[in-house]
């Protein structure tokens, strides 16, 4: 196959929104969605005269950061000023880091089906963030734009990884992986759809076995981890398409766009940017000495893969569910909080990665907004430990906690769910569904196992669905 | 070291300057003239110092993570040349 | 004496007297503004009304302080809030900004009395004056010279009493010159020792605010009200600002004073070097000890400068594009060329040529050989002083290549305006603090004396100031004006 003699190299340059309280270099408090340009004041305005001083709270989530992604510390880094005009930008230059910045050479881990893979990280830097643009329609036909500063100013880190990728799959799988550990780090909401994790791609093709790197296109505009596999599965086809037709891949910027789901162009009257970068004279270097990161490594909390690696050791459970319940930081602790109260791990993940998260998706919720919290769960489950209710009776009352946020003995006792245990009651039931489907029961006595399924299923519909099913199994059994 | 108008003409789009056609020859000229007294530097030989970007010995200065009010709102517009809905307001970008 | 001919130390005497209120000082400048001003020309605004109010106040309260009550004026590139903010500049000519800057914060907390702003080379870029956005400023002693630059208006408002003291700025020399040019007294300090917030920036890594005003003593009381650490300056210097008036004394024996002969070379005016060379013999007198120096790389200044300066401007001008505030051309169809027009019609020719320069120096394939070499340069200039300052307290040298020259004599060729700056820029690549006083006369034009300082030495620079001036009648003297 045409894409079998092509090798995709893919690398990604993901900007981090740090939800620190004030800005980089201001003291404004950060913000999403409020009134334009309220959150701002004359430094992050760019006014005439204004110098900027640095977050320290930038800096130590910066550290912690680049720890976790197992980065060199630099010794000594700097500001420096990237030098561009947009009306996005009130300096028209970027304080941002170039040659010396805070961490290098680091890696993460993802799981691909062939097992992990380590993926380099180049550089992870710390820069501000421009203001937002707003157009009529799009940024090609509108006549005018507006400008809202508030985003201005607020704590970005750039992570930088190697070109190690090799299919969307992996890259679609390191964004994830990155944005889980920056969420249990704790330093960035992480949403995708709000801009708090941005996300370019580098991408170019190569024939299978050539070394040299072929030339790369850099794609935007990718808005959530789906629209990123498309848009890198697409553009590795657009490249292999033209490298097949003998032509060459121009060396670009292209956006990715959502309703044709294509990697379009990005025409540009401009030059290629030349940033002219200086070393920023208004802000002063950093010596980051080792006690300095020592204090910060041991303030590390626990990340996914030591997470992952707790789950399958202390509570054996599988490779693939402890990795479910580490991808966010909320899900493991409400993990771990059910399993501190109720000692059944593999129960309690159950109901987590299914019932609880098929809840939260189809309600567009985060774990944290659930009604249901661990102690509820946990009390539920001790009601169907007990037999207070049965398997699918459980699924009810879980559902009605979901949504009304009561307790589960408040709603089984409300609602009448207590499983029927009592056999003279379910033996009476049981009979007359035998009595009232002779034809069903001729096919068991005829060897039609299913028939039996179809039984049991007539005596919960009976029973309202509270019988014990054990009972419920056996009493048939004798009856038939 | 003389500049063509090319390069001037380079470094006015980088710097974001409209020059008329006259202006350009006139700081081609002064400009030329400019970096030719720049050569005198390179009789300095100057391998091995280390650049000096900060006059002074300061490092590490940072503040506390704690917000300060903001502007008022009227007051961040009030020098606007256009704005609307309190944003500012800018011809389109392409 | 009238009120206004008095000195800040003088009226702030007789203000804790109660010889005299705060309203009637400020009346003396007015009358003195009212009579000079629109031969000289030293405000883009006046701000009496203001002035009034704040003096009325004053008085009523019965507030008293070194600066309480005095009027004063501050160079327009210095934020006041609510007040017209220009940098002598059309791209900022109907600019409020909507804070202070710190220092003017510091001495609306003395009690001071602003009258107005001062005039300016646009955007600090000059030696002349001349290139303001509005009108050149004349120099009292004689009206059809230049007051110098690019504190212009700052120099020629004190030495014509219009006001008692002002702040300048000065980035690679523009307190000190016009300080030379107009017979009044002119420090930079050193560099992190005044907060640069609100100091529209010129370069970053050079500017520092200072005084200007007509005694060495009078400078002392404003240096104590404007120096010390500054949170919204990440550049300011943490430490214990002294009360600069125990260096007022005039003993001065032993005092170790170089004068670095590649000051007194070609470049030099004659008349100047002469001027000068009498200076070191009376410093002889006074009891210090004053010997030749060298300091190898100063020839290298003034191109380093002119790199580093223009390279750290252009990116600190980038911001001035009419999105926010300043002048926008309305006409352009798109963001670019709106940027492109606004700054091209907003700016004068030296801040675009300097511009210019700067995004050169910047560009990419240029930056190793323009601006990574001056930086190297820079260190060397600062290592020559290092050592000079090892074997010396004190530097000494003409403050400028000339008297104040003719307006409109060197405005045609920049290269020339920007060498009449040799003097000054070394002290602003190392940092180091400097002063200039009036140092003698030549045809009645004064002539600055520069004192040059290790980092920190400002108590130095105000006692071998203050002992010369004591030593002789330079300060005493006033331009005469017709009124």
């Amino acid at each position: 196959m045409t894409a079998d003699r092509y090798e995709a190299v893919i690398g990604l340059e993901v900007h981090v929104e740090l939800k620190t309280r004030t800005k980089a270099f201001c003291g404004c408090a950060t913000s999403f969605g409020a009134e334009p340009n309220t959150h701002v004041c004359p430094v992050c305005l760019g006014m005439p005269g204004v110098l900027p001083v640095l977050n320290q709270e930038m800096v130590e989530y910066a550290l912690k950061t680049a720890l976790a992604l197992n980065c060199q510390i630099a010794g000594y880094c700097k500001f420096d000023r990237k030098n561009y005009y947009y009306p996005d930008l009130p300096k028209n230059y970027q304080i941002s880091q170039y040659d010396l910045p805070i961490a290098e050479r680091g890696s993460l881990e993802i799981e691909t089906e062939k097992g992990s893979r380590t993926i380099g990280i180049t550089r992870v830097h710390m820069e501000e963030d421009a203001g937002k643009l707003v157009h009529q329609g799009n940024i090609m036909t509108t006549p005018y734009s507006l400008v809202d500063l508030n985003r201005a100013g607020t704590p970005l880190l750039e992570i930088v990884s190697e070109p190690d990728m090799r299919s969307p799959q992996e890259a679609r799988m390191y964004v994830e992986k990155l944005r889980s550990i920056l969420l249990f780090l704790g330093v960035s909401d992480c949403k995708m759809q709000e801009g708090s994790l941005r996300c370019d791609a580098n991408i170019s093709v190569r024939p299978r076995g050539q070394r040299a790197l072929g030339t790369k296109a850099e794609i935007k505009n990718m808005n959530s981890f789906r629209s990123l596999e498309r848009a890198v599965d697409y553009e590795i086809k657009r490249q292999i398409e033209i490298l097949e037709k003998g032509g060459h891949i121009i060396q670009e910027t292209r956006t990715w766009d959502e309703d044709q789901q294509v990697t379009m162009s990005m025409r540009s009257k401009e030059e290629a940017h030349d940033y002219r970068y200086f070393p920023e004279p208004d802000l002063t270097p950093l010596n980051i000495e080792q006690p300095w990161v020592e204090r910060v490594r041991r303030s590390l909390p626990e990340l996914p893969d030591q997470a992952r690696e707790r789950l399958v050791n202390e509570y054996h459970l599988s490779h693939y569910d402890a990795s479910l319940l580490t991808t966010s930081k909320d899900v493991l602790d409400f993990f771990d909080e059910c399993v501190n109260q109720y000692h059944e791990p593999k129960v309690v993940a159950n109901w987590v990665m299914g019932e609880l998260t098929r809840l939260l998706n189809q309600n567009n919720l985060e774990i944290k907004d659930s009604k249901i919290t661990p102690r509820f769960l946990v009390d539920m489950l001790r009601l169907l430990e007990q037999g207070t209710i049965n398997g699918k009776i459980a699924k009810v009352v879980f559902e009605e906690m979901f949504t009304t946020g009561e307790s589960p003995d408040k709603i089984v006792k409300d609602r009448g769910l207590i499983q029927i245990s009592d056999e003279s009651a379910i033996q009476a039931i049981v009979r007359d569904v035998v009595a009232l489907n002779p034809k069903v029961v001729e096919d068991y006595r005829n060897g039609k196992d299913k028939a039996f399924g179809f039984l049991v299923g007539q005596v919960m519909k009976a029973s309202k669905g509270k019988a014990n099913p054990e009972m419920v199994n056996r009493l048939l059994q004798e009856e038939l | 070291m003389a500049l063509t108008i090319r390069e001037v003409e380079h470094v006015a789009l980088l710097a974001r300057l409209n020059l008329t056609a006259k202006e350009k020859e006139t700081y081609t000229e002064q400009l030329s003239s400019i970096l030719e007294f720049f050569e005198m530097l390179n009789r300095l030989p100057t391998d091995g110092v280390e650049p000096l970007a900060h006059v002074l010995p300061l490092c590490n200065v940072m503040r506390e993570d704690k917000a300060t009010p903001s502007l008022p709102k009227d007051e961040a517009m009030a020098n606007a040349p256009l704005s609307e809905n309190g944003q500012f307001k800018v011809p389109k970008i392409v | 004496m009238k009120l206004y001919q008095q000195t800040v130390q003088k009226i702030g005497e007789m203000l804790a007297r109660r010889e005299v209120t705060a309203q009637e000082v400020l009346a003396s400048i007015a009358e003195r503004i009212g009579q000079v001003e629109n031969k000289i020309q030293a405000f883009t605004t006046l701000t009496l009304k203001e002035a009034e109010g704040i003096a009325a106040d004053l008085d009523s309260r019965g507030e008293v302080g070194d600066l309480t009550g005095i009027p004063c004026g501050i160079k327009d590139n210095m934020c006041t809030r609510g007040i017209r903010t220009t940098c002598a500049s059309e791209m900022l000519e109907n600019f409020v900004p909507p804070y202070d800057a710190t220092v003017v914060n510091k001495l609306k907390s003395a009690g001071a009395v602003m009258v107005g702003k001062l005039n300016m080379d646009e955007f600090a870029m000059g030696s002349s004056t001349e290139n303001s956005g509005f009108f050149p400023t004349h120099n009292p002693w004689d009206l059809t010279r230049v007051p110098g630059g690019s504190s212009g208006g700052a120099a020629a408002a004190v030495a014509a009493g219009e006001v008692f003291y002002a702040l300048a700025s000065d980035t690679g020399g523009s307190i000190r010159q016009p300080a030379s040019f107009c017979g009044v007294v002119g420090m930079k300090p050193t560099y992190g020792m005044v907060s640069r917030f609100g100091l529209v920036a010129f370069a970053s890594s050079l500017d520092q605010i200072g005084p200007v005003t007509r005694t060495v003593t009078d400078c002392a009381l404003v240096m104590n009200a404007i120096c010390g650490h500054d949170r919204q300056d990440s550049t300011s210097l943490q430490l214990e600002v002294p009360d600069f008036r125990s260096y007022l004394q005039t003993d001065i024996k032993g005092l170790k004073i170089g004068f670095p002969r590649e000051y007194f070379q070609k470049g030099v005016d004659q008349e100047v070097k002469d001027t000068i060379k009498k200076v070191l013999l009376k410093y002889e007198e006074l009891g210090a000890i004053v010997e030749e120096t060298s300091l190898p790389h100063s020839e290298y200044a003034l191109p380093a400068y002119y790199i580093i300066a223009p390279a750290e401007a252009s990116s600190n001008l980038a911001r001035f594009d009419g999105v926010r505030y300043g002048y926008r051309d309305t006409h352009a169809e798109d963001i670019i060329g709106m940027f492109s027009s606004t700054r091209a019609r907003g700016f004068g020719p030296e801040v675009t040529r300097r511009i210019m320069l700067g995004t050169y120096a910047l560009s990419s394939g240029y930056y190793d050989a323009y601006y990574l070499k001056a930086l190297k340069v820079r260190r060397l200039i600062k290592e020559d002083f290092d050592q000079a300052f090892d074997k010396y307290d004190v530097l000494i040298s003409p403050t400028a290549t000339s008297v104040a020259f003719k307006i409109g004599e060197k405005s045609e060729d920049p290269l020339s305006m920007y060498m009449s700056d040799i003097l000054t820029i070394p002290v602003n690549l190392a940092g180091i603090p400097s002063i200039s006083i009036p140092g003698g006369f030549v045809d009645n034009l004064p002539v600055g004396l520069q004192l040059m300082g290790r980092p920190l030495s400002e108590g130095t620079l105000l006692k071998a100031a203050y002992a010369f001036e004591q030593a002789t009648d330079y300060h005493l003297r006033t331009p005469v004006m017709e009124v």
